[in-house]
């Protein structure tokens, strides 16, 4: 079926404005948040409801048309670049929040819904949606469950796996498929677990019933600075050796400190090596316990400086700094390159030497910002991409720093997903027999490889080189998103 | 804490599947038996195999500050939990034993958690890794020992409670939580119907509250955490202390309370947490916030009605314990999901030698 069959078909169902396929209208659509890889697709389909999904993938199905899904557009992997001879499936229109249950604590929402739409539509009741990805005013919630989104505060509240109970799965040859329950747990195995994360590989979700959690009554956060990175890092271990799950535990390095203040002001020590900001939330007698507990570990481990928020707009003012970290690397340098490796805290020390290392040797500065809590590392690599070789340089220096995530027993990429940047990477990180699992659980799905075809699991044949995400200056798509 | 020569063990399992998977012969994953009470017969048992998985025991890695541990399946659960507990931490799911000889690889294979796991989670929502070997005998690792791990596809979860039907698990790593300052279980009488909604709303609230069970007209729960937030959350909600808290949680997850002696049959429902009173003809037991209710009877039960009214209440009902061996156990799967687990099935154990039928006779 060539293009303008696939339009006459699809305009049978669809009206003419949700099927695309004039270049100009195509552009849109050519990229995600990661604008380094571009690709038009070569239609672009908008439903608004799950037959016409179902319809659509039905038809795709039958000609052996590739699909890649979209919601809003905001990852940071390439996992929803468009396929050149596929349907880019944009599921932006299906944004209808169904249902809000407030005794359950539960809301049944479209996938188009925005995150903090789900949390605004439980404000009357007390309630929000937990997961909070930093892009979580723009980023939809089908996008969160493809890419299992987490948040800063993911530590205490988990990440969406934690946080849904039910999808509405269409499949490439349009079945739906209910996976989940309203309780606790639902028989079989745990498709929700696997649908979760799988960066539109497996199906297309069209409906997600999410948790619903309390609203903490208080949250407080301690800022401490350290004249050494090792003493922040035992700091954070202390506070968890000591009991203390916090609602967030941020740390950054020096580098990112000065580029922040400069940028927001929050009052940092830049005579710091690492500023951490632990947070507390929780009912208020808790809340209060817990700060002065943190405030005697911050003091024991070492802080040269400790300051305690006293009110919402000092919490948000020591917040600030660590939420721009991303524009102020865009601000102090042409080009930046970010890295989303996981590792055990415990190596974190050594890693940051590694990564200091490599910067001496490639001649290239780095800016460290860590969810300290759960070992989520951002390295950010500054770099001039017109200066020539120095992308390459760049691109070097990102994979020896993921080299390192492995070998310190992490993982290549905490959040992010792996998408179409970090695909390389999964070769180092997997064993090839286990590399063939992830294919026969896609073909579990998917037979024919349809859906979103090249993402997420490389084949045996492409684990050869290595690649990475980049933002260039005026081209990084949503750059006015918080980034952390 | 290691023993020595793990790979030998290890070597061992993979060839006795392998040898299995050749004869096409069914293998029966088993560790210290505590929950063989539980799923559904394998096909043939009579004359299958049994995969002994206790040997391979012992706690890998675990360092508190990181709330992780990796500990081989073959270790007691008992032992894990009492080195978590030096350290002031637990497994926050509070897993059932069902008897002494329970190890880790079946509190994961079966998926069963405690009377935390409303509040706290359930065992999938602390997995973060396994170490396992496939029906070929492969020897696959997924997730890691790091909290946020997006990297390929969670097969860790999936491995979780799937009951052996899909491997055997070496290794599973955990995240754990610190044990919390303080417990306190309160009670107070109320009708069935007032203390689901009184449980709906408290979790509706920022409360502290860790444990729910209704029983013959009492409402017996748990507040966990800080002292401070512990006080506060007692004097908001009333109720009488109760002493031997420790000990009632324990009768209720390990089913030596009272409610659960001398039945026929015992279901499990589990259902949304705001279903009104269930009419069923017997007694029930109403855990996780009204979420989870036990229902045994010592009367023939109707499975269909019973299946069809947690169905209605957007849930599913196991038969737990049952007398009739022949019984089926788990909820029926609509066709469609049902396909997706055969191919899965398929894919991880082809020759399907690995536990067939403990879960559905297709798988």
């Amino acid at each position: 079926m060539n293009s303008f069959e696939l339009v006459t078909k699809l305009r049978t169902f669809l009206p003419t404005e949700a099927v695309l396929h004039e270049t100009e209208d195509l552009r849109p659509y050519e990229c995600d948040g990661l604008s380094a890889y571009r690709q038009t697709p070569m239609i672009v389909a908008l439903p608004q409801t799950e037959n016409e999904v179902a319809e659509i993938l039905r038809i795709c199905h039958a000609a052996k048309i590739p699909v890649v899904a979209r919601g809003a557009g905001t990852g940071l992997s390439g996992g929803a670049l468009p396929h050149a001879e596929g349907v880019l499936l944009s599921l932006a229109k299906l944004k209808r929040i169904l249902d809000v249950d407030p005794a359950a604590r539960t809301a049944r929402v479209q996938p188009g819904v925005r995150n903090l739409a789900i949390s605004e539509a439980a404000v009357p009741y007390g309630l929000y949606y937990a997961p909070d990805p930093s892009s979580q005013i723009a980023c939809s919630i089908g996008g969160n469950v493809a890419e299992n989104s987490g948040g800063v505060h993911c530590l205490k509240y988990g990440l969406t796996v934690h946080n849904i109970l039910k999808l509405r799965v269409v499949t490439i040859d349009g079945k739906i498929l209910e996976i989940g329950g309203e309780g606790m747990d639902s028989p079989g195995y745990d498709l929700l677990a696997l649908m979760t994360g799988s960066e539109g590989m497996l199906g297309v979700v069209t409906e997600v019933t999410v948790k619903l959690t309390p609203r903490p009554e208080k949250a407080q956060v301690v800022m401490a600075a350290f004249d050494d990175i090792r003493k922040a890092g035992d700091a954070v271990a202390n506070v968890i050796g000591a009991g203390i799950i916090p609602a967030g535990m941020e740390m950054m390095d020096k580098i990112t400190t000065h580029a922040v203040e400069e940028y927001v002001h929050a009052g940092y020590n830049l005579d710091a090596a690492a500023i951490l900001l632990c947070e507390s939330d929780g009912a208020v007698e808790e809340v209060a316990e817990e700060i002065q507990r943190i405030n005697e570990i911050m003091n024991k481990s070492g802080a040269a400086e400790i300051r305690t928020s006293h009110d919402e707009a000092e919490r948000l003012r020591f917040w600030a700094g660590r939420k721009a970290a991303f524009p102020a690397a865009g601000r102090v340098s042409p080009d930046y390159y970010c890295m989303d490796g996981t590792i055990p805290r415990k190596r974190l020390a050594n890693v940051l030497s590694g990564i200091e290392a490599l910067s001496a040797e490639y001649g290239l500065r780095c800016m460290n910002v860590f969810h300290a809590g759960d070992g989520n590392l951002h390295p950010l690599i500054l770099y001039d991409a017109n200066r020539p070789g120095e992308l390459e340089l760049t691109e070097e220096f990102g994979a020896k720093i993921l080299q390192m995530c492995i070998e310190a027993g992490g993982t290549i990429t905490g959040e992010h997903g792996v998408g179409i940047e970090k695909i390389n990477q999964m070769c180092s990180q997997f064993k090839t027999k286990e590399l063939e699992t992830f294919h026969a659980v896609k073909a579990a799905f998917d037979p024919d490889g349809l859906l979103n075809p090249g993402k997420a699991v490389p084949t045996l044949r492409r684990c050869a080189e290595h690649g990475a995400m980049h933002v260039h200056r005026g081209e990084e798509k949503f750059a006015e998103l918080p980034r952390f | 804490m290691i023993d020595p020569r793990p790979s030998d063990i290890i070597d061992h399992f993979a060839d006795i599947i392998r040898a299995a998977a050749g004869h096409k012969s069914p293998l029966r994953i088993r560790s210290g038996g505590s929950k063989d009470f539980y799923g559904s017969r394998i096909a043939g048992q009579k004359d299958c195999r049994i995969l002994d998985a206790t040997a391979y025991a012992g706690i890998v890695d675990y360092e508190p500050t990181e709330l992780v541990v990796t500990v081989r399946a073959g270790t007691l659960l008992t032992e894990l939990e009492m080195e978590l507990r030096k350290h002031d931490q637990m497994l926050a799911f509070e897993p059932p034993h069902f008897g002494s000889a329970a190890t880790l690889g079946g509190c994961v294979a079966t998926g069963l958690s405690g009377p935390r796991r409303a509040f706290a989670g359930a065992v999938r929502d602390f997995v973060l890794g396994v170490r396992m070997l496939d029906g070929r005998g492969d020897d696959l690792s997924f997730g890691g020992q790091v909290m946020k791990n997006v990297a390929g596809y969670d097969v860790s979860r999936l491995m979780t409670g799937s009951m052996g039907t899909l491997g055997l698990l070496l290794e599973v790593s955990l995240k754990v939580l610190p044990l919390p300052a303080m417990e306190m279980t309160l009670r107070m009488s109320m009708k069935e119907a007032e203390a689901i909604s009184k449980m709906n709303l408290w979790a509706g609230k920022p409360l502290p509250v860790s444990a729910t069970c209704f029983c013959n007209d009492e409402l017996t729960f748990r507040l966990s955490g800080a002292e401070p937030a512990v006080r506060a959350a007692h004097a908001k909600l009333g109720g009488e202390e109760i002493v031997e808290g420790v000990s009632f949680w324990e009768s209720v997850r390990e089913q030596t309370h009272a409610f659960f002696q001398s039945q026929k049959s015992l279901w499990r429902l589990s259902i949304k947490s705001t279903t009104p009173p269930l009419s069923l003809p017997g007694k029930q037991l109403i855990e996780w916030g009204g979420a989870l209710r036990w229902y045994a009877s010592d009367a023939d039960v109707d499975a269909k009605a019973v299946r069809g009214g947690a169905a209605n209440a957007g849930g599913h009902a196991t038969l737990f314990r049952s007398p009739d061996l022949c019984a089926t156990v788990f909820h029926p799967l609509a066709p469609e999901v049902m396909k997706i687990h055969q191919r899965l099935k398929e894919k991880f154990d082809p020759m399907g030698i690995l536990n067939p039928g403990r879960m559905y006779p297709e798988l």
